[in-house]
């Protein structure tokens, strides 16, 4: 019986040794980001979070005890060189996971090639709905919210705000975002409000410098509202420009990706202008604005930029902790043992991640559902920026567009009565 | 089409063209004389606009007058062009002013590129936006519409004196003169004792600061952020192109044919706005395909 018990835990013992040996030395993640051009007013941001993260965990012993080690590729480069870099990372730097990318137009293009390299790919940043409505993919993932969701709460934000809306001009870049959020939004509109006339759709090139022509044609216009989708230094430029001339104080301004913007435009961004972070993504978010850990996150973000964290630093945060999330599910299943991509691939359907913001659960089709935070901007002396007040956080699965169907078509089909959805609203404290 | 309307979208379109002429002015101009593309253009240009940006966050920050704000305009496209046309033409151009035109292009778009990846060194990649000069001068109501005084009056105006003051330097100066003579005829010019090293030197200095004052006084109007300097050094070579490289009144004409048409796209058939610079150059070239072969300063 002793020698029995002797065998048995040498045999223990060499399983798991075998064990230890099965765990790569590290878990490399590779993240395409803009590093450089105008998006790296997201990027270089979205680049500070994910190494403040990977810091941390990995003075805790990184993800189920294997440190985890980063690989940047800049998106900025372009759409060809950064598809030849994701490859080279997979496939001779045997990148474990990748977290591609800002550009919707690069995800497009990253999400069949990661299915042909069979590399597990969180998509971090990119908000395009076309992605899962127009494609089925094992090893894709988005763990952050996506555009359908984000225009409608815009639309129900709005007509709450705004109910005897008649006219509506838009002013979004000229790419692949700017046009859908705008089919998005204006198909919601037309069924929920079908007597508002659209005065102007303006789309003006991306990384436009002067929008003076623009805002002089909305002067003579005075739409009711302006709407714009744009982001980064487009969007400042845009802001400071209208409100240098008074058009911000004629129409109401709604910009739903504006919470990026709110510390650089600083003074040059009135109160009562409509603003969204694509998702609930606010450092001043009033469900977490004082548990300890986001307390924690914002201020070591803050000591380590100089700057208030925006959308696409939660957004990295969001696929982080998902990724932690899935490779831990992943890793019970499999009886404790290190998984394979598949086994972390399947794991991540059906994961729900709470980062700093409400919990996102991802979808049988790899989305993530992220519920929807807007306000109206205001001025509180304790920031030389505008914040947010009159918030409403709309919950996702309520405005996000069901597994399988189309968002343009499923749009169509919403029902008046989703206006009197009640959420939860929020007062800015001052 | 009301007049009010015709007014609007011609005064936007008068305030567009003055800073497209401007930079790209200084384009032909070095084209015209000195024969060599710079594609290092947009990167003078950003370089001007990081600079002015950066005193006017200085004056602001050291709560001098901001009136001061104005000449510092000035003053940095004088720093960036006097600076980097000098070290631009002097360390690089000189040496393959007789080599291939593909070599001088390509060796200005290597510089371009340093000049990029400087900008980020230096300034980072957030925006800046130092806005005072554009505040300081207030608006002007006109019908409906509320302009700045900044972008309809002082940018025009510069615009204008650019213009005669250049046609004027070269008709009349002797240094001018002797541009014009080096332009027409290298060889000739140096034969009669001209200095045609330092003619080129000059005349490379002064369209490196027309490039860095486009930026500088595009500063206050817009976000200066990495990659500014690809959008007007592109549109800069659809004016020049169209107006025959090396002629000045017609790289004016140009600006204002491109400014028009933009702004009446915008307001009558929006989704040509991006295309408009390049359908002028394309018809302009169409129609008198001999303006791009021909120089005249």
């Amino acid at each position: 019986m002793k020698s029995l018990l002797i065998a048995a835990s040498v045999c223990v013992g060499m399983a798991s040794v075998g064990l230890a040996a099965d765990k790569p030395n590290e878990l490399k993640i590779g993240i395409t980001t803009f590093m450089s051009g105008p998006a790296s007013v997201f990027g270089v941001p979205g680049k500070a979070s994910a190494e403040l993260i990977i810091e941390e965990w990995n003075r805790k012993g990184g993800i189920g005890g294997v440190p985890v080690k980063l690989f940047f590729v800049d998106e900025g480069a372009g759409t060809q060189a950064m598809l030849a870099e994701y490859r080279r990372l997979v496939q001779e730097e045997k990148v474990d996971v990748m977290l591609a990318s800002i550009s919707s137009g690069n995800c497009q293009v990253v999400a069949p090639l990661a299915e042909d390299l069979k590399v597990l790919d969180y998509m971090w940043d990119c908000s395009t709905q076309r992605i899962f409505e127009e494609g089925k993919y094992r090893y894709v993932y988005r763990p952050q919210s996506y555009g359908t969701p984000e225009m409608l709460s815009t639309v129900l934000y709005v007509l709450r705000k705004r109910p005897d809306l008649k006219t509506i001009a838009v002013v979004n870049q000229d790419y692949a975002w700017g046009r859908d959020s705008w089919q998005l939004f204006s198909t919601a509109l037309k069924v929920l409000k079908p007597d508002v006339t659209v005065v102007a759709e303006l789309f003006p090139k991306f990384g436009a410098a002067d929008y003076s022509t623009e805002i002089s044609r909305l002067q003579a216009l005075h739409p009711d509202v302006v709407l714009s989708t744009a982001w980064g230094g487009d969007l400042d430029t845009l802001v400071r420009q209208a409100n240098q001339r008074g058009l911000m104080q004629q129409s109401l301004f709604v910009l739903p990706l504006v919470e990026s913007s709110l510390e650089r435009l600083g003074n040059d961004l009135p109160e009562g202008v409509i603003a969204g972070a694509r998702g609930d993504n606010y450092f001043l978010n009033p469900e977490y604005k004082d548990k300890p850990d986001f307390k924690a996150f914002v201020d070591a973000f803050r000591k380590k930029t100089n700057a208030y964290p925006i959308y696409p630093v939660f957004h990295m945060a969001q696929s982080l902790f998902a990724l932690r999330n899935a490779y831990e599910k992943a890793m019970v299943a499999n009886g404790g043992q290190w998984p394979s991509r598949e086994q972390v691939a399947d794991a991540t359907k059906g994961i729900t991640t709470e980062a700093y913001s409400r919990p996102i659960t991802i979808r049988e089709d790899g989305q993530g559902l992220a519920d929807q935070l807007l306000g109206t901007t205001k001025r509180d002396p304790k920031y030389n920026f505008a914040v947010m007040d009159d918030i409403a956080v709309y919950p996702a699965e309520k405005i996000s567009t069901p597994v399988g169907k189309m968002s343009v078509e499923w749009l169509k089909t919403l029902e008046p009565s989703i206006l009197n959805m009640q959420v939860p609203t929020y007062k800015h404290p001052m | 089409m009301t007049s009010q309307l015709v007014l609007i979208a011609l005064l936007d379109g008068i305030a567009y063209a003055a800073l497209v002429f401007i930079v790209s002015v200084g384009l032909t101009l070095i084209f015209g004389v000195l024969r060599v593309l710079n594609i290092a253009h947009g990167s003078l240009y950003a370089v001007g606009a990081y600079t002015a940006a950066s005193f006017g966050i200085w004056i602001a920050a050291a709560k001098i007058s901001p009136w001061l704000s104005y000449p510092t305009l000035a003053i940095a496209a004088a720093i960036v062009g006097i600076t980097l046309g000098s070290a631009i033409e002097r360390l690089l151009l000189q040496r393959i002013y007789d080599k291939e035109e593909v070599l001088q292009l390509l060796a200005t778009f290597a510089v371009f590129m340093i000049l990029d990846d400087a900008q980020r060194l230096i300034w980072g990649v957030q925006p800046y936006f130092a806005a005072t000069p554009l505040r300081l001068l207030g608006n002007v109501q006109i019908g409906a519409v509320t302009y700045t005084v900044y972008q309809i009056v002082l940018l025009p105006v510069v615009a204008v004196a650019v213009l005669v003051g250049l046609r004027f330097y070269l008709r009349y100066a002797t240094s001018g003169r002797v541009i014009l003579a080096v332009a027409e005829d290298r060889e000739a010019a140096r034969a009669i004792g001209i200095n045609v090293s330092r003619v080129y030197l000059t005349t490379f200095i002064i369209g490196a600061v027309l490039a860095a004052l486009g930026g500088s006084l595009a500063s206050p109007t817009t976000s200066i952020l990495p990659g500014m300097g690809t959008d007007m050094l592109v549109l800069s070579f659809a004016v020049a192109a169209s107006a025959g490289l090396g002629r000045i009144e017609g790289a004016a004409i140009t600006a204002l044919l491109i400014g028009l048409g933009r702004s009446v796209a915008v307001y009558w058939a929006p989704e040509l706005d991006v295309l408009v610079p390049y359908l002028i150059m394309t018809l302009v070239l169409l129609v008198r395909p001999q303006t791009f072969q021909s120089r005249r300063i």
